[in-house]
């Protein structure tokens, strides 16, 4: 795991932190929250440097409205809800999908949309529905796959659109005066579709640096020593340290199929509320495949257990071991927010790799 | 791999390209080698790509293509990881689960 370079890029860090007021860095993407975690990497940074774990997760910012309707589609005669394992385990008012299933709900867990209209199309007899969750790295596969749809005219094929972009989350936890982030440590595979360039806006309106990263741990060390200097020159650029996987312009054919399909519109974020322009619907020539449409279905309501402040921590205001709940009542075998629900979710990561809760 | 991840792609090797099954406009699919397992992805999204190219693969689609250098550090860190094991499922078809 080149040691030498990961002890080289900590001490320019440290070097760097050295003098500065405390940094504060969000990354936003889940699998970089465990990455960091499960590397040591955290460990290794100075105290005066802050990772702050943002709304990177797709099952984490899914209301539970979603959920709900999740459920309730999933009870209904004939119907089939295909979805990514992560959502299975996250509770709607009436428990999981996990739950429906013992309930005698059809849930197949897929590893793609594919899979899913593979599935509708074998079974002609069952109304399928499947869970669009996830960003933008995610978000045209589903697109691909409804294009597919509308080609074979395939009937008992839905999706529920819970696809969210990246970028106008970033932008609202920038306009929040109380807890200022420093720079992005921003979304590695998001990248690979929407760019580096992409990122420009934050730059240029928020004067705040940005770094790509893929996930080896010397890759992220670049990543947070190009943040680290960016700030203490008061310089903003992006900076794409992930290589020939994120080019500026991203993957053009992949953006086109998802603007073929879906049009941005507002969406809910977990505890984050209605943010405009940060979700993606079906196109009007698409519609006839809106899984909420068919079936009379409202996904974003949102609603917060009592005690669980997946909400907070979400938004970086709140580290893990600030919630009462965390590692007692919420844990990974029963967790209560979606934080500890998802293996990506920042509650999880530190419930896993992260210090032990004092008191 | 497990079906959980969301945000991750897996690198992979094309081995052959055949014009798509059941969606004739579809693209072509290709057979990606994943350190010895096999599995069909859709080039739809990433139409430039050839056999013997490295590719990122995400819920079955490839996105990007990387260079071998790249593809094997990553694939050495998700195994580090352990995102991914030496195999993977066969095809990622659906099996509905009881």
């Amino acid at each position: 795991m080149n040691q030498d370079r990961i002890q080289r890029l900590v001490r320019e860090i440290t070097e760097t932190c050295e003098g500065q007021t405390a940094i504060r860095l969000m990354e936003v993407c889940g699998t970089h929250t465990v990455a960091l975690f499960r590397s040591g990497v955290k460990s290794l940074l100075p105290k005066s440097l802050r990772l702050i774990s943002g709304p990177g997760c797709p099952v984490c910012v899914t209301p539970q409205g979603y959920v709900n309707a999740a459920c309730d589609v999933a009870g209904r005669p004939g119907v089939t809800v295909c979805t990514y394992g992560d959502m299975v385990r996250v509770r709607g008012r009436d428990g999981s999908l996990a739950d429906c299933r013992g309930r005698g709900a059809r849930i197949v867990t897929v590893y793609s949309a594919r899979d899913a209209l593979k599935y509708a199309r074998q079974h002609p007899d069952e109304q399928v529905v499947f869970l669009a969750v996830g960003f933008e790295t995610t978000a045209p596969t589903t697109a691909a796959v409804v294009m597919e749809a509308a080609r074979g005219s395939i009937g008992n094929f839905f999706v529920l659109m819970g696809h969210k972009l990246a970028l106008p989350a970033m932008m609202y936890l920038l306009e929040s005066p109380e807890f200022p982030i420093d720079g992005f440590i921003c979304p590695g595979h998001v990248s690979v579709v929407i760019g580096a360039h992409a990122y420009q806006p934050i730059v240029q309106r928020y004067r705040k640096p940005c770094a790509v990263t893929g996930f080896e741990p010397a890759q992220m060390l670049e990543g947070i020593l190009s943040l680290v200097r960016q700030v203490a020159r008061g310089e903003a650029r992006v900076d794409n340290v992930y290589g020939t996987a994120v080019s500026d312009a991203g993957n053009p054919v992949a953006r086109a199929c998802m603007y073929d399909v879906f049009e941005i519109a507002p969406a809910t974020w977990r505890a984050l509320g209605n943010l405009p322009g940060s979700g993606l619907e079906l196109r009007e020539p698409y519609r006839r495949f809106d899984a909420a449409a068919r079936f009379e279905l409202e996904t974003h309501e949102d609603f917060e257990p009592p005690g669980c402040r997946c909400g907070e921590v979400l938004q970086g205001k709140l580290e893990p071991h600030g919630c009462n709940l965390f590692g007692t009542v919420c844990n990974p075998a029963n967790p209560i927010g979606p934080c500890m629900v998802s293996s990506e979710g920042t509650c999880a990561a530190w419930y896993k790799y992260g210090p032990p809760k004092k008191g | 791999m497990k079906g959980n991840n969301m945000c991750l792609a897996v690198p992979g090797k094309i081995l052959s390209i055949t014009s798509s099954g059941d969606d004739p406009l579809g693209g072509q699919l290709a057979l990606v080698d994943f350190q010895g397992s096999r599995v069909e992805v859709s080039l739809q999204l990433l139409p430039s790509a050839r056999e013997g190219d490295w590719v990122l693969v995400h819920a079955g689609f490839a996105l990007q293509t990387l260079n071998d250098a790249e593809a094997r550090e990553l694939w050495e860190y998700l195994l580090e990881a352990e995102v991914v094991s030496g195999t993977l499922g066969e095809t990622g078809e659906a099996v509905p689960e009881v």
